[in-house]
């Protein structure tokens, strides 16, 4: 069937008796012609893609020299690159010898004596050393383990501090300014009816924590002092809620306000919560209620605290204890 | 004789260069020293199997290259730090506002450094691409059975790549600090938070306090241009080496055994196809990059905590953990003074765990269902294995449908459905239609089974009627080029006989068989 056989290296007859036998081919074996039927055809692909590639090469390059836009310099480099690519894969998968050839699979395993070899060297040298320096093999045991623990105290504690009550706290005090991003105090005539903003405590729009953890949307129902829940009823004073702005789900800004259905939507994971109603996850995954701010309006008209949130804002953690 | 041979022509310097000249020359000095003309010849001679689906891991390992390649140039220019600067460069929109400064040196390293926005963006599209291509030479090797003995520890570093690619692939596009991946790092910080116990230590830890703190770019970048680019490489010596070892699986067929290999030799037709695909992977994802807008950073604007924009989605391979934080429903468990957010939890740090540790032992469950202890070269057609067809069919069907759960409000909004129906609809396909997909899937396989000559090619049938009205049909003549003729396989020959000398005819001029010769030297190129 076939025009391999097996024999010797050609010109050096004398050795090969003592060599293994090797496959040679002769020239015109079918396994050497190339794959393709048309070998011709082909081979004028692959010029023409060779000199598709060396066009684009230099196109590249006077596109580059020109600043042309990145576009045009990135459409000559790969294309370029696709054409020398393909090129160079039909001229590998068509021109080369057709083959198929074959390798034999050598068993990985050893032989049976050559595992007992390993596992006995293993067992044995080691084993009996154990045996007789039990007291030193469990010192060092000991050590090693010790080190591998505390290893991992620069390796994870020097990273940051200790969450402390990090989680529990804001920025917001009794008092505290309402303001927007550009420091603007609040003030009662600010929001018409229908209004949202995002507000920050007096001093802190601006910083990574007020931004983060501060942040509370704004937003004007009414005109009129509004409750709502019970045990709310100064909280609403001329229409204004404000709610903690960080998602009780995964901590994303609640920035969507649908003003007809009275939902404060978080664009994340589309949790809504009920404006009118304390912010009352209606939908969605978010667990908890958006944390209300008790609002005042001051004697000059500005809106302030009353006081802090009295709870964790934002997602929930193992640590949270209010519900 | 005289004392020194000089070459006078060009004929008798190459014939004092020995039978294989320069080459022979330079692998007598290599074999000297490094004694590599045994091993390398294997080397040489090892066959790779000639299918398609071979491919895949190609893609992977030279995305990988191109992120190297692309990877590289970025950090010449990136700055990773989320300090304040003043941003006064090219991009006019941006100009005197007060950005971080990895936020401004993406925008100049994208606008201001000639060829330094296609460098990102192909930077962007290879690492889609580089997940995209091992999810699906995964999928390959699964649905085969390539991870069978001896091949469990591949498959087991394999999966581990992939975890590390999402991972630094997440890491990665959240580097410039823009808005939409400041948004994925918030969830993020949050699904650590989530973790009973250790939660809140480790976010504060990584974070270096609350979020966002600024050490987080800073830690980010460090993990993604050298921690887990290091680890990458060092596992894909491994998966490499191992595949050198246990040498390729190959699917049944005319002379391949459990026994043998049959394909291409590494040299030269495999490694002209190999590096020929290189080029074609680095030109197709240039190519992505010069056309293909992708992460344009500064539409979304820098990042500030307190700011959203509608439908952000996160890159592919997170839309499916995405998705399942969506489906979740709001199950907070609450008590001795404590939170169980299982809400994030389980669809941030459990479902995950899950998918992982079930790709990484399945090997182990199918072990342990089948009784197979035996070693596999030989690939299974999917068909034939009907139940692992069907459950990586529903495995996938599940990740699908998280997947689009992870778009619900663009759904929605695109196909004028309400939100809550969208979500409901997912919640309850995330249960249902892995089931169907597995069924299905099962009932497919055994129809296949039973059709005879599946896969092969067909013959057109001639259907003639006679006078009598009797028809027969008889199976047509074989078209030219039909039906592939594939040669009995034969090893790789050691030695080529040389071109015979041509003959001269009688008026002295050689003839030899020009064709044959020409063939000969298409052969050796």
């Amino acid at each position: 069937m076939t025009d391999v056989r097996s024999g010797q290296p050609p010109g050096d007859g004398a050795a090969g008796a003592a060599r293994p036998s090797v496959p040679v081919a002769r020239l015109d074996d079918p396994h050497l012609q190339p794959a393709a039927r048309h070998p011709r055809r082909v081979e004028g692909i692959v010029a023409l893609s060779f000199l598709v590639g060396i066009v684009c090469f230099g196109g590249f390059g006077g596109a580059y020299w020109l600043n042309a836009k990145p576009w045009i310099i990135g459409t000559f480099f790969g294309a370029g690159l696709l054409a020398l690519g393909f090129g160079l894969a039909a001229w590998g998968k068509y021109l080369m010898a057709r083959g198929p050839f074959v390798e034999e699979r050598h068993h990985l395993a050893g032989s049976a004596a050559e595992r007992d070899a390993m596992a006995a060297a293993l067992v044995q040298r080691t084993g009996a050393v154990v045996k007789r320096r039990r007291v030193l093999g469990g010192l060092f045991a000991a050590g090693a383990g010790l080190f591998g623990i505390v290893a991992l105290f620069p390796l994870l504690r020097s990273l940051g501090p200790l969450p402390g009550k990090i989680f529990d706290v804001t920025n917001w005090r009794r008092g505290s300014r309402l303001v927007d991003s550009n420091g603007r105090p609040v003030h009662v005539d600010t929001l018409e009816v229908g209004g949202i903003m995002t507000v920050f405590p007096e001093g802190w729009q601006n910083t990574d924590e007020g931004q983060a953890v501060d942040q509370t949307v704004l937003i004007r129902v009414s005109t009129l002092d509004t409750v709502t829940r019970p045990g709310r009823e100064t909280w609403g004073p001329q229409g204004y809620l404000a709610y903690s702005k960080v998602c009780t789900h995964a901590g994303c800004p609640v920035g969507l306000y649908e003003q007809q259905l009275q939902l404060l939507v978080c664009p994340c994971h589309q949790s809504m919560f009920d404006v009118l109603d304390g912010a009352v996850p209606r939908f969605g995954p978010a667990p908890r209620p958006l944390p209300q701010l008790p609002l005042r309006v001051d004697r000059s008209g500005y809106l302030r605290a009353q006081r802090g949130y009295g709870q964790p804002v934002g997602p929930g953690f193992f640590e949270r204890t209010t519900t | 004789m005289s004392t020194t041979f000089r070459p006078r022509t060009k004929r008798e310097a190459r014939a004092a260069m020995g039978r294989y000249g320069v080459v022979g020359k330079a692998v007598a000095e290599a074999d000297d020293r490094f004694g590599l003309a045994k091993g390398g010849r294997v080397l040489l001679d090892k066959i790779f199997p000639d299918h398609w689906s071979f491919m895949l891991g190609e893609i992977a390992l030279y995305s990988f290259v191109v992120l190297v390649a692309t990877g590289i140039f970025l950090t010449l220019y990136f700055v990773p730090s989320t300090s304040q600067v003043i941003y006064h460069g090219v991009y006019k929109p941006l100009d005197g506002q007060r950005v971080s400064a990895a936020y401004a040196s993406t925008v100049d390293l994208s606008f201001a450094v000639r060829f330094g926005l296609l460098m990102r963006q192909m930077h962007h599209w290879a690492a889609d691409v580089f997940v995209g291509s091992i999810v699906v030479h995964m999928a390959r090797v699964f649905f085969t059975g390539a991870f069978r003995k001896p091949r469990e520890t591949n498959w087991v570093v394999g999966t581990t790549l992939l975890i590390l690619a999402i991972l630094n692939g997440f890491i990665g596009y959240s580097l410039p600090d823009d808005l939409v991946s400041g948004t994925g790092i918030r969830i993020g910080y949050s699904i650590l938070l989530s973790i009973p116990i250790v939660g809140s230590y480790l976010a504060t830890f990584l974070f270096g306090g609350n979020f966002p703190g600024n050490i987080i770019i800073p830690r980010f970048f460090i993990i993604h241009v050298l921690i887990i680019p290091l680890v990458i490489l060092a596992l894909i010596g491994v998966h490499l080496g191992l595949l050198v070892r246990q040498k390729h699986t190959q699917f049944p067929g005319k002379g391949r055994s459990e026994r043998n290999v049959v394909g291409s030799p590494m040299f030269p037709n495999f490694a002209a196809k190999t590096t020929g695909f290189l080029f074609m992977i680095a030109g197709v994802l240039a190519l992505m990059g010069a056309l293909l807008q992708i992460n344009p950073i500064w539409q979304f604007g820098q990042y500030e905590a307190d700011k959203i924009s509608y439908a952000v989605q996160p890159d592919w391979y997170m839309g499916w953990l995405d998705g399942a934080l969506r489906v979740m429903p709001a199950w907070e468990w609450t008590g001795w003074g404590h939170t169980l957010p299982w809400e994030v939890f389980f669809p941030g740090v459990v479902f995950p765990g899950m998918v992982f540790t079930f790709v990484l032992a399945w090997p182990l469950f199918e072990r342990w269902f089948t009784k197979d202890d035996g070693i596999h070269h030989l690939l299974d057609r999917p068909r034939d294995r009907p139940k692992r067809t069907a459950f990586g069919a529903a495995f996938f069907a599940l990740l699908f449908v998280l997947f689009g759960a992870s778009s619900t409000d663009v759904l929605a909004n695109f196909f004028h459905v309400s939100l809550n129906a969208t979500l409901w609809f997912f919640r309850i396909a995330t249960f249902v239609v892995p089931v169907v997909v597995y069924a299905v899937t099962w009932l497919v396989c055994r129809e296949m089974q039973t059709v005879p000559g599946i896969g092969r090619r067909k013959r057109a049938v001639v259907v003639e009627r006679s006078v009598e009205g009797e028809y027969t049909a008889i199976p047509s003549e074989v078209r030219p080029g039909d039906e592939h003729v594939e040669l009995e396989p034969v090893p790789v020959p050691v030695m080529i006989e040389p071109e015979p000398e041509p003959e001269p005819d009688r008026a002295g001029a050689p003839t030899g068989d020009r064709r044959g010769s020409r063939g000969v030297r298409r052969v050796l190129r």
